[in-house]
């Protein structure tokens, strides 16, 4: 699924062990698309000495914290859900 | 969903040891610095000079780093992060042998 | 402790254990063919070439031109190759503007991502576990420990370096800089202004 800046989606919750960027905090949290960056190769399979291929999407998503304040993050698409 | 658990209480013992953010932390940040030794700069140039002969790439050193025993990932300085990493995937690739390292200083 | 000059290295009595396996690790690489001399001498002379005065020069730049401030917020590597610097080997660098709404904070919560071409390499605290756990959870308490008090309705973000993204921090021109040509802009630029921990030195 491909997403555009102001879309609306969550981080899955999924387990994943191994090598990942999608950090603790974040899953399961709702977000919004800031940014739409290219593509990247993927680290997940990067990190066991695959080539990454193909690359990826990545989004720069920003997620509420108290206060009206925010912490972006940039994601890769396979751990993005559009949100309900 | 009622029963799920909610991000914020996941528990960090469900988190790999490198995945810091949001983690209880009381400590105030220590904001002195230090001047790279000259074993801190080695370091860094010779793992970059084999991510850019190929040899290995930043993600299996990122990996690398994250499977430390979590105590010694927390008590080991940044540089001594680095030096496991090279170490484990050198001797993962076969590049260099078990013990190989320690027989080198032995010697 | 200023960061604004080239690392000179730094060889300590008491060195720790990793320091002669370093070395010997080294010399084994190299006795195998693995890595030249040279390839490492390379990435030692370019680490310690590396200084926040690359980043500041890009700032002031983006303060005097509002169309090149436009470019480095949307690609600040190419932004930088502009002005002849070097970005560095991430394939993308991206700078945040500090307005009077909005300040911005970067941190990497897993392990250190920072934009080393054009700062330097990072300081001690950015890399330490209190920080990259703080950062996300509590920016203003982090700032204020900074001695950064920003008002309510000023948006904070926090920027998670979590990938091969790199982000650099335009912070806010001080007043009273109008007439001030790209050095002494570039002057005021701090690298810890650059990651968001603090605001650019006044004018004198």
């Amino acid at each position: 699924m491909t997403f555009a800046a102001g879309d609306d989606v969550v981080v899955s919750s999924r387990a994943h062990s191994g090598h990942h960027r999608t950090p603790g905090y974040l899953k399961g949290r709702k977000g919004t698309v800031l940014r739409v960056h290219e593509r990247f190769r993927n680290p997940e399979t990067r990190a066991y000495g695959g080539d990454g291929l193909p690359k990826e999407r990545l989004y720069l998503v920003g997620f509420a914290l108290s206060g009206g304040d925010q912490v972006l993050a940039d994601i890769f698409e396979h751990w993005l859900e559009k949100a309900a | 969903m009622v029963g799920e658990p909610r991000p914020s209480s996941i528990s960090v013992v469900t988190r790999a040891v490198h995945d810091r953010g949001g983690r209880p932390a009381d400590a105030p940040i220590d904001r002195s610095e230090h001047d790279l030794a000259d074993w801190e700069i080695l370091m860094d140039s010779l793992e970059n000079a084999l991510e850019g002969r190929g040899v290995m790439n930043t993600d299996e050193m990122r990996r690398g780093i994250e499977s430390m025993a979590p105590s010694d990932y927390e008590s080991a300085s940044y540089y001594e992060r680095w030096l496991f990493t090279t170490e484990t995937i050198l001797e993962e690739k076969g590049i260099l042998a078990p013990g190989e390292l320690d027989a080198r200083l032995a010697s | 402790m200023s960061h604004d000059h080239p690392h000179e290295p730094v060889t300590t009595a008491g060195e720790p254990p990793a320091a002669a396996r370093v070395r010997a690790l080294a010399d084994l690489l190299v006795e195998k063919g693995v890595l030249g001399r040279e390839d490492i001498r390379r990435r030692v002379d370019w680490l310690v070439s590396r200084t926040p005065a690359d980043g500041a020069r890009l700032v002031a730049r983006a303060w005097m031109d509002p169309s090149f401030k436009e470019r480095a917020l949307d690609d600040a590597r190419l932004a930088a190759l502009e002005l002849g610097l070097e970005p560095g080997e991430s394939p993308q660098v991206i700078a945040l503007e500090n307005t009077d709404d909005v300040h911005h904070l970067v941190v990497c919560t897993l392990c250190s991502c920072y934009p080393k071409a054009l700062l330097g390499p990072p300081p001690d605290w950015y890399k330490s576990l209190p920080y990259r756990s703080r950062a996300v959870a509590d920016p203003r308490g982090v700032l204020r420990e900074f001695g950064v008090e920003l008002d309510e309705d000023v948006e904070v973000r926090v920027v998670d370096s979590t990938a091969d993204v790199r982000y650099i921090v335009i912070p806010r021109r001080p007043h009273g800089t109008e007439s001030f040509d790209e050095d002494a802009l570039a002057a005021l630029v701090t690298r810890d202004s650059m990651v968001g921990v603090a605001e650019p030195v006044p004018p004198g």
